[in-house]
């Protein structure tokens, strides 16, 4: 079929612990989502079949929406009048998603560079193995032995450089002989993206013990990066093995009128999508159970002495914190920002032994729901933890090759821990998407805004949203398929803008002045001013747009440079227009934090009174 | 949705129970089906790789990789003792030799000349798979494992830390709802499992393992004494590796809650029998709770709920639950309706709910979610 002439298409995301399916119809007024269906995944034992999970979850859309989807275990293609659909499309993270180790010469060049491929192919990276890790080789081995990965990705070396480096490494897999986390009758696919020079002592050291992969070097030149050929060598490689290996895949994949995408791909694919369409900076952040995902697609500034170009390039980054979730991975929260930052962002005051047990108790009940108000609250202030962190890894990652500006020898490189200028800029950061369960169902709307703000710290003028019941990866999937119909049903049901945030850049004074502004809307204008410290929230509705005039103190900017007036047009939301004078980084007080920290979620109307 | 996530907790008088013994890698099965076996009987057995340690001999030397070979005194398959000399320079001044020693006692695996790195492997390790459960093979995967069936009493724990033992039942304290101290542990409870009653404390688990006691049940615990016994915040609820002694498992949850009193009656009721426990558990798809089960050798035949992969795990009008969030932690009641429209709570989150009746005869609303079905 024709994809201009799809009328009905049924999506899955098959979830580890979920799997969630939408209906997706043509109406008079385009495309829309209609329904929506869930039920476990069914991947693990007693069931072991992904496709009972996906059946489920069409049967409760069926129930919903009065059309016949299902002939027995049929999926019912094409449609025609209430019945079946023309085409199933799916996303899958199921069993832990693509889970990946990457090896590299140096960590922060090629390794790094491995470390991009790979989870822009959509991966958890397990762990990244280089020369210069600090580890003894004995325990690169043991790591090795001992992970169990879906695929290895096996990079270093530029073109005609050193070939004894990378093949060090590839000596390391073959004592390792590593095997796959599923099929142990197979062999782990082994992706090999490092110098040309090395690939035939690489192919004799890993012959007969693993499956390996040859594809272009990732990391040619130390100044470019080839990412391409090892992402799709990789994705090929999840369809066929990975999948192929996992429970009910074999099956699913014959269902589906589109390849299945690793559910992260299918994200960052439709994020890039409106970046580039709108021309946007977007970050998208996704925040799950065990892991959350940050995405970001920025235009790259013109390098110093250069014209900027008409179109700027831009470059998309994703990456993935393992740890870092509101349920599975919570405790690991706690771990790595520490109780103290939780802490501050509670609004009353708790022993930090209860707090700690209840933590504990949401990690090993992890489906449960926060009943009483204190509980949300305490949510809430580890999810502003577990997006500040995902946020601080992203921007690490999201950076400038090393290189570009000065060529550097390999000596100073191994000297160097740091990576290149993030290209996170937040001043110039235009829609900030939020997705998971903390944010898209955070019972007032407001919340989330709070939350986005706090952990992110939006500088300038920056829009904000909630992607309304998880259907990116879905729509990621079908714009594959028909760009149109997964655009509408972006715009129209996807996302729920909440508003926009103003703030200024860099640190202010408490209680000193900040900046007074002015908000026109439909011939009403509204004035305010605000000491640094202060939040407030000016309504302003959803497909309304105002004009803002903001007017800083000397030495505080807000976008158009210090002391200078900003002027721009601001979008509203289900919340409204923040003002938020609270400076960034943004600092708690510690005489009086619970007592800021309630004033502030009050100026938002965050929680009942 | 239609069904529960996962399925609560069990706690079973009588249960058939298969246990998957598997081998990490291929190896021998050293039983047949339809052998009776003990706890302890080993049912497989393989041979791990050895550890392997790199030495760099072209770097100790400061020569080029393809140069190393000449220098070896030990051949690839050669065996090697601890710090034995594997490669020595030939100066024409003696005292500038210079020679690399292998780090461990095994086998010369590779010599690289690219790289210049020789590759030494230990001899390999043995592991045995035991039984876990006295019962009877009832499959054979040959050269991976097997898979054993027994009759008995079940108690799921919600979170464990520690491996497996088999040991006999004990119960001490004087309730489901007190909390025990060291002094309550004598010494006769050596290799036992033992059951207290609500909170497990780290004096009480110190006193546990000076006695040699196996394994310690409890109600709760606090994260703080956790986190001083394992030395290190547990991040994710995936556990049993940890070589802990006693093994320990927590019925209810973390702070001082009451085992429910269903849990202290079953496993009192078979207090002196033998029994096996694991403290090993995961949180995650593919789901596994910390277990104590007393196999019941006179229960052949008798009416046994049927294994787990065979049950149908959801939420009905009389299932028996625990409620598992703030504000009701930890109470234990009776479903007695099940309203189909959403309801919002105090957090004002819009939900479905659940109405339990409690055995004071009080009724509560409770999300769904916040309600662990117990299963019999």
């Amino acid at each position: 079929m024709d994809p201009k002439d799809l009328n009905v298409i049924v999506a899955t995301d098959c979830g580890s612990t979920t799997t969630k399916a939408i209906l997706i119809e043509r109406k008079p007024e385009g495309y829309r989502q209609t329904f929506r269906g869930e039920a476990p995944t069914t991947v693990e034992a007693p069931y072991e079949d992904v496709t009972r999970g996906v059946l489920n979850a069409m049967a409760e859309l069926e129930e919903l929406s009065s059309r016949r989807i299902l002939d027995g275990e049929r999926i019912i293609t094409p449609a025609r009048g209430s019945e079946g659909v023309d085409i199933y499309v799916s996303t899958s993270s199921a069993g832990g998603g693509l889970q990946m180790m990457v090896a590299g010469v140096v960590k922060s060049m090629s390794a790094e560079s491995a470390q991009r491929a790979a989870l822009g192919a959509g991966a958890i990276v397990m762990d990244v193995i280089a020369s210069n890790d600090q580890r003894a080789p004995h325990e690169k081995i043991e790591r090795i032995r001992t992970l169990r990965p879906d695929i290895i990705l096996l990079a270093g070396g530029t073109e005609g450089g050193t070939v004894r480096h990378v093949v060090e490494l590839a000596e390391f897999l073959a004592a390792a002989s590593p095997r796959p986390r599923l099929g142990a009758s197979f062999r782990l696919p082994v992706v090999y993206a490092g110098n040309a020079d090395a690939r035939t002592h690489v192919r004799e050291l890993l012959a007969g013990k693993v499956e390996l992969h040859v594809t272009e070097n990732l990391r040619p030149v130390l100044e470019q990066e080839n990412l391409g050929p090892a992402r799709d060598e990789i994705h090929e490689l999840f369809l066929k093995h990975v999948m192929a290996q996992a429970p009910g895949y074999p099956k699913l994949m014959s269902w589906v009128g589109a390849p299945i995408m690793p559910t992260p791909v299918a994200v960052g694919n439709i994020i890039q999508r409106v970046a580039r369409g709108r021309n946007l900076n977007i970050i998208g952040v996704d925040i799950g159970g065990a892991t959350t995902d940050v995405f970001s697609d920025f235009t790259l500034p013109a390098a110093p002495g250069t014209v900027e170009a008409a179109v700027p390039e831009r470059v998309f980054h994703r990456t993935v914190s393992a740890n870092l979730g509101m349920s599975y991975s919570i405790s690991n929260v706690l771990a790595e920002a520490g109780i103290e930052n939780i802490l501050r962002w509670v609004p009353f005051d708790i022993d930090e032994g209860d707090l700690r047990d209840r933590i504990k108790n949401k990690m090993i009940r992890p489906t449960t729901i926060p009943q009483a108000l204190d509980d949300l609250k305490i949510e809430q202030a580890i999810a502003r933890e577990a997006l500040r962190l995902a946020l601080a890894q992203h921007k690490q990652l999201a950076v400038g090759l090393r290189g570009l500006q000065r060529r550097r020898t390999i000596a100073e490189t191994f000297d160097d821990g740091t990576s290149g200028q993030t290209i996170i800029r937040m001043p110039e950061l235009d829609l900030l998407i939020g997705s998971g369960g903390v944010l898209s169902h955070a019972p007032r709307r407001c919340q989330a805004m709070m939350m986005l703000i706090d952990a992110f710290g939006p500088e300038g003028v920056t829009r904000l949203a909630v992607d309304s019941i998880f259907m990116m990866p879905h729509l990621g999937v079908l714009a594959e398929v028909n760009e149109a119909a997964a655009m509408e049903v972006f715009e129209h049901d996807c996302l729920i803008n909440l508003g926009t945030c103003i703030s200024p850049l860099g640190r202010v004074k408490a209680g000193a002045r900040c900046f007074e502004y002015r908000l026109t809307a439909g011939g009403a204008t509204r004035k305010g001013s605000l000491a640094g410290g202060q939040i407030v929230l000016e309504p302003l509705d959803e497909g309304q747009t105002a004009e803002a005039i903001v007017t800083p103190a000397r030495d505080i900017d807000v976008g158009a440079g210090r002391g200078r007036t900003l002027e721009a047009t601001v979008h509203g939301g289900a919340v409204g227009v923040v003002f938020d004078g609270r400076g960034r980084p943004l600092e708690i007080p510690q005489h009086n934090r619970t007592e800021t920290v309630a004033r502030w979620a009050q100026a938002l109307g965050a929680y009942p009174a | 949705m239609a069904h529960a996530y996962t399925p609560g907790l069990r706690i079973t008088q009588r249960a058939v129970v298969r246990k998957e013994r598997r081998l990490p890698i291929a190896g021998t099965v050293l039983v047949e089906r339809g052998a009776k076996v003990r706890a302890e009987t080993v049912v497989a057995h393989a041979e791990l790789p050895g550890d392997v340690a790199a030495v760099n001999v072209a770097n100790q030397f400061g020569i080029a990789p393809e140069e190393v070979p000449p220098y070896m005194l030990k051949k690839q398959g050669d065996a090697v003792a601890k710090d034995e000399a594997i490669a020595e320079t030939r100066p024409l001044i003696k005292w500038l030799r210079s020679t690399a020693r292998s780090p461990i006692a095994g086998t010369i695996e590779t010599v690289s000349a690219i790289t210049g790195q020789v590759m030494i492997r230990t001899a390999p390790k043995p592991v045995d798979v035991r039984a876990y459960v006295d019962g009877t093979v009832l499959e054979v995967w040959p050269g991976d494992g097997v898979v054993i069936e027994t009759v008995g009493a079940l108690v799921q724990g919600i979170l464990g830390v520690g491996g497996e033992v088999s040991g006999d039942l004990a119960v001490v304290g004087g309730g489901p709802d007190a909390d025990i101290g060291p002094g309550d542990l004598a010494k006769d409870l050596a290799g036992r499992i033992v059951v207290a009653g609500a909170l497990l404390t780290s004096n009480v688990f110190r006193r546990a393992a000076e006695i040699g006691i196996a394994a310690l049940v409890g109600g709760g615990i606090h994260d703080t004494d956790l986190r001083a016994l394992m030395g290190y915040d547990l991040g994710v609820a995936v556990t049993g590796h940890e070589a802990m002694r006693p093994i320990l498992i927590v019925t209810e949850g973390f702070g001082r809650i009451p085992m429910a009193r269903r849990t202290w009656d079953l496993l009192s009721s078979h207090a002196g029998r033998r029994a096996s426990a694991s403290g090993a558990t995961q949180i995650r798809a593919g789901v596994l709770r910390p277990e104590i089960l007393v196999p019941l050798a006179d229960s052949a035949g008798a009416a046994a709920s049927p294994p787990e992969d065979a049950r149908e795990a959801g939420l009905r009008v009389g299932s028996p639950v625990r409620i598992i969030r703030e504000p009701l932690f930890g109470r234990l009641g009776t479903v007695v309706s099940l309203p189909t429209g959403l309801e919002v709570v105090e957090s004002e989150a819009k939900v479905r709910v659940a109405e339990v009746r409690f055995a004071d005869g009080q009724t509560a609303r409770v999300p769904r979610a916040n309600v662990e079905v117990i299963e019999t």
